[in-house]
């Protein structure tokens, strides 16, 4: 968890600005890339090994950034608790350990590429969150490849 | 719908930051060790970052197929165990890391034409990085 935190004070007036705060959290869950409008040898040419029918499996890594003005009383920008636990509600009970192209709604008839996961996570958030905004949604698939999702910009 | 797509590759290269506009106690005083003659090495860690609508048909940005094949043949090919001061790229300019990244966003932004090209960042260390995002930013 990153946690920025400015306040200023000029002439007895206090100015807050916009900070942004990231929690992070890591589910486990199996998918498998096929297109059924692609003939099987399409679909083995894009996706690769990713179309192996069986599936296969990721330690997914969710970052979920959001941002807000200071509470001049709490000194906080989101309540972390409520932040947690709608990550937990929303997404990991739905995706952590599961098999997301047969048990995650979304991805019935969407395929789950990391763009996809962290366009779904985004709109499983994006109106759960109460007294901050959501700035980005980043998902992990390895340490060496990721997304980032800001929104329908 | 628009989606950032970054991918991370590894290599490693040596080099030597030294100014023939400076005097030898000047490049001593500006580089310190990494001036020193016969150069030192890095494992550089380089995190391209693309942007695109996402392909209802293939839920994806680009096919990291397509990058990764164009990152190791004009990228990593060009520059992994090479000693950086001895390519061309760098004849007429310092291989600070710096000149490094705008290097590969120019390679990346020249060449690929499959998304959008967001950033470069270039991580010389755990310790120090560098981004580049083009002339306009």
């Amino acid at each position: 968890m990153k946690l920025l935190y400015w306040q200023l004070a000029t002439d007895n007036r206090q100015l807050f600005l916009m900070v942004y705060l990231t929690r992070k959290a890591e589910f486990s869950a199996s998918h498998v890339y096929h297109n059924p409008e692609f003939t099987p040898e399409e679909n083995r040419r894009i996706f690769g090994k990713c179309n192996n029918p069986n599936g296969h499996g990721h330690n997914y890594t969710l970052e979920v950034t959001v941002k807000g003005e200071v509470d001049p009383r709490s000194g906080f920008v989101v309540d972390l608790k409520q932040l947690k636990e709608v990550m937990h509600r929303e997404v990991l009970d739905a995706m952590d350990h599961r098999f997301l192209n047969k048990e995650v709604p979304e991805f019935l008839h969407r395929i789950p590429t990391t763009e996809n996961i962290a366009i779904a996570i985004w709109q499983r958030l994006v109106t759960k969150l109460e007294s901050a905004k959501l700035h980005r949604v980043r998902v992990y698939e390895t340490p060496d490849l990721f997304v980032d999702f800001y929104g329908e910009e | 719908m628009k989606a950032h797509l970054s991918r991370r590759y590894l290599f490693s290269a040596s080099h030597r930051l030294h100014s023939e506009a400076m005097s030898t106690e000047e490049n001593k005083m500006t580089y310190g060790k990494c001036n020193n003659p016969y150069g030192h090495g890095h494992n550089y860690i380089v995190e391209v970052t693309v942007s695109g609508p996402v392909d209802q048909q293939t839920g994806m940005v680009c096919n990291l197929v397509d990058l990764d094949s164009f990152i190791e043949r004009e990228v990593l090919a060009r520059f992994d165990h090479e000693n950086l001061n001895t390519l061309q790229e760098f004849s007429k300019e310092v291989p600070t890391t710096e000149n490094l990244c705008i290097q590969i966003y120019e390679i990346v932004q020249r060449g690929f034409p499959h998304a959008h090209l967001e950033r470069v960042r270039l991580e010389e260390t755990m310790m120090n990085s560098f981004e580049y995002t083009g002339r306009s930013s």
